[in-house]
C-alpha cells in the first residue's frame, strides 16, 4: 500500500435544479475537479462514480459508461469507469474504491465522483426510491418510511438518554447557520428553534425541519500517489485512513437501535489506521440525513460518550467555533443531500477547510478532518480521515 | 410488490412463521436460510412464533409513500417477539396510546392494495395485548 493524496476537487451547486440534467451535473463537477488539479484528462487512469438510484430517478442504468462518455474520456481514451452503490453511502464508497485503486499501485490518477438527480420525478416516487435503502420486504412493505425508521431511533434515544426535541432542533439550526455561509448550499437561510419545533410532523418525533431535503448535485475528487502530488498542487491533502463497515440492513435486527455499529467499527478501524484517536480530529462532516443521525454520529464516532450527543449540541460544542465543528458545509440537512454525491461532497468540504479555502465558514484550526457517510439506516458506514500532513 | 415476490413469503407474512437454528437455538424472523451465528454449521428449521411481544420503539407516520398515504397517521413500531427476534410492523392503536414497553400480540390484517383492481396484501399487524379482536 502506498500513501494517497487528493490533488483536485469540484462540486456543483446543490438544490432543485430543474434546468440541469444528470449529465450536466457530473460534467460540471468533474471539469471543476480537473481544472483544480490542472490536468486535462489523458492523465486519468480510471473513474469511480457513486450513484444510488439513477434507475428510479431518471430511468437510466449503466451510469459508469454514461459518465465517462459525456466526460469526453470514452470515445478516444476508453477509460475504465465503474459505478458503485451503497444507497446514501454511494459517494463515500466511490471515494474509497478510488483510494484503494491508487493505494494498491494499480492505478495512478483516479477520479472519484458522486451524482444524483432527484427532482425529475414526483416526491412520492423519490420517497419510495429512498425507502429501497432499507429492507423492502420486511420494513418498507410494513409501512416503514425512511424518516419513520430514523424517527424510531430518535424515539428510543429520547427514552434512554433524555434527548429532547429542542436538542434535535439545534442540529438543524446550527447546520442552517453554516449553510448560510456556503454559496453552494441548497438552503442559505438561518432558522430558529421555534421554526423547527412548529414545522409539520413527518414521523413523530421528526418534523420536516429535522429531515434533509431532496437535492440535485454532483461532486468530484482527483486522487494521486502522495509522492507525486506536489507536481499537481501546492496544497495536497492526504488520505490518512479509509474504512468501511457493515451491519444488518434492517434496523430491527441491530444490537442496539440507537447505535450505528457500522459507524463504530468504521471509525475504530480508521483511527487505528491513521494512528490517532477521535480527540485528534479538528472537524468533521457527518451523515445528518436527519437531526437524530448527527446526534448518533458524534457519539458513535467517539467525539462524545453515548447519550451525550444532545446536550453537547445544545451547548455549542459542534458549532463552527466549538470544540469540534460538525458539518461546516451545512451538512445533508442544509447544504442538501443528493444521495450519491453526498459522500464525495463531504470530502470536498473537508479538503476546502484543510486548504484554508472555506471562506466565511472557515474553521480556525483545520489540519485533520473526518468524513462519515452512511448507507440506509446504518447497513453501511464509510469513514475517511484527511490531513494536511502526510 | 409483485405477485410472486409476495407469494413466496405468504406463510411467513400470514402466520408469523420464521426459522430456528437447531444448532444454537436462535430464532429468526423474517426467515433466514443461513444462521448468522453458526453459518455452515447451522441447522435451520421452520418455526412458528407465538405472536406475543413488546414495543421496543415506535413512531407515528404522517407522511408516507403512495401505497400507505391513505392510512396516515399510523403507528409503526419495532416489536421484540417473546422468542427473541425483532421485527417492524404496524400497531393498531391511537397515536396517544402507543408507548415503549407496551405488550402487544399479532393479528391477521389487510396491509394494503396495489390499485382498486390490483392484488390485496394481507399480513401481520399488532394490537395491544389485552384488547379484544373486533
Amino acid at each position: 500500500m502506498r500513501d494517497v493524496a487528493i490533488i483536485g476537487i469540484g462540486c456543483t451547486h446543490f438544490g432543485e435544479m430543474w434546468e440541469r440534467s444528470f449529465r450536466d451535473l457530473f460534467v460540471e463537477a468533474g471539469s471543476d475537479a480537473l481544472d483544480d488539479a490542472a490536468i486535462h484528462g489523458e492523465e486519468i487512469d480510471a473513474l469511480y462514480v457513486g450513484n444510488m438510484s439513477a434507475g428510479r430517478f431518471i430511468d437510466q442504468e449503466h451510469v459508469g459508461a454514461l459518465i465517462v462518455d459525456y466526460a469526453g474520456l470514452a470515445g478516444s481514451l476508453h477509460m475504465p469507469s465503474t459505478r458503485v452503490e451503497a444507497a446514501c453511502a454511494s459517494g463515500g464508497l466511490a471515494l474509497r474504491q478510488a483510494f484503494l485503486a491508487v493505494a494498491s499501485g494499480h492505478h495512478d490518477i483516479v477520479v472519484a465522483a458522486g451524482v444524483e438527480k432527484m427532482t425529475d420525478v414526483e416526491t412520492e416516487t423519490t420517497i419510495d426510491a429512498l425507502a429501497s435503502a432499507a429492507d423492502r420486504e420486511w420494513e418498507g412493505f410494513m409501512g416503514a418510511t425512511f424518516p419513520g425508521l430514523y424517527a424510531m431511533i430518535a424515539r428510543l434515544h429520547m427514552h434512554k438518554y433524555g434527548t429532547t426535541q429542542e436538542q434535535l432542533a439545534q442540529v438543524a439550526v446550527k447546520n442552517h447557520h453554516n449553510a448560510a455561509m456556503n454559496p453552494k448550499a441548497q438552503y442559505k437561510n438561518e432558522i430558529s428553534t421555534s421554526v423547527v419545533l412548529n414545522s409539520a410532523m413527518i414521523a413523530d418525533p421528526l418534523r420536516i425541519y429535522d429531515c434533509s431535503p431532496i437535492t440535485d448535485g454532483a461532486a468530484a475528487i482527483v486522487l494521486a500517489p502522495a509522492e507525486v502530488a506536489r507536481r499537481f498542487t501546492d496544497t495536497p491533502v492526504y488520505v490518512s485512513a479509509s474504512a468501511q463497515a457493515s451491519d444488518t440492513i434492517a434496523l430491527h435486527d441491530r444490537r442496539d437501535i440507537t447505535t450505528l455499529d457500522a459507524t463504530v467499527h468504521a471509525a475504530r478501524w480508521a483511527y487505528k489506521r491513521a494512528g490517532i484517536g477521535p480527540e485528534d480530529i479538528h472537524l468533521a462532516e457527518v451523515h445528518d440525513c436527519f437531526t437524530i443521525a448527527e446526534i448518533c454520529a458524534i457519539e458513535d464516532l467517539g467525539f462524545v460518550k453515548k447519550g451525550e450527543g444532545g446536550p453537547v449540541t445544545e451547548e455549542g460544542m459542534t458549532a463552527l467555533d466549538g470544540k469540534i465543528p460538525i458539518n461546516p458545509s451545512g451538512g445533508l440537512k442544509a447544504c442538501g443531500h443528493p444521495v450519491g454525491a453526498t459522500g464525495v461532497k463531504q470530502a470536498v468540504e473537508i479538503i476546502s477547510q484543510l486548504r484554508g479555502e472555506a471562506g466565511k465558514r472557515q474553521v480556525a484550526k483545520a489540519e485533520m478532518g473526518l468524513t462519515h457517510n452512511v448507507g440506509g439506516t446504518g447497513g453501511t458506514a464509510i469513514v475517511h480521515i484527511l490531513s494536511i500532513n502526510r | 410488490m409483485t405477485v410472486p415476490r409476495f407469494w413466496r413469503h405468504i406463510s411467513a407474512r400470514y402466520n408469523l412463521t420464521g426459522t430456528r437454528c437447531k444448532s444454537c437455538g436462535e430464532c429468526y424472523f423474517p426467515p433466514r436460510t443461513t444462521c448468522p451465528v453458526c453459518r455452515r454449521d447451522g441447522k435451520i428449521t421452520e418455526y412458528r412464533f407465538k405472536g406475543t411481544g413488546e414495543v421496543v420503539t415506535y413512531t407515528v407516520v404522517y407522511s408516507a409513500s403512495d401505497r400507505f398515504n391513505k392510512q396516515t397517521p399510523y403507528v409503526l413500531a419495532i416489536i421484540k417477539l417473546e422468542e427473541g427476534p425483532q421485527l417492524t410492523g404496524q400497531v393498531i392503536c391511537g397515536p396517544a396510546e402507543i408507548q415503549i414497553g407496551m405488550k402487544v400480540r399479532s393479528v391477521f390484517r389487510k396491509l394494503g392494495e396495489d390499485r382498486p383492481e390490483g392484488i390485496i396484501y394481507y399480513g401481520t399487524k399488532f394490537i395491544p395485548a389485552g384488547r379484544d379482536l373486533k
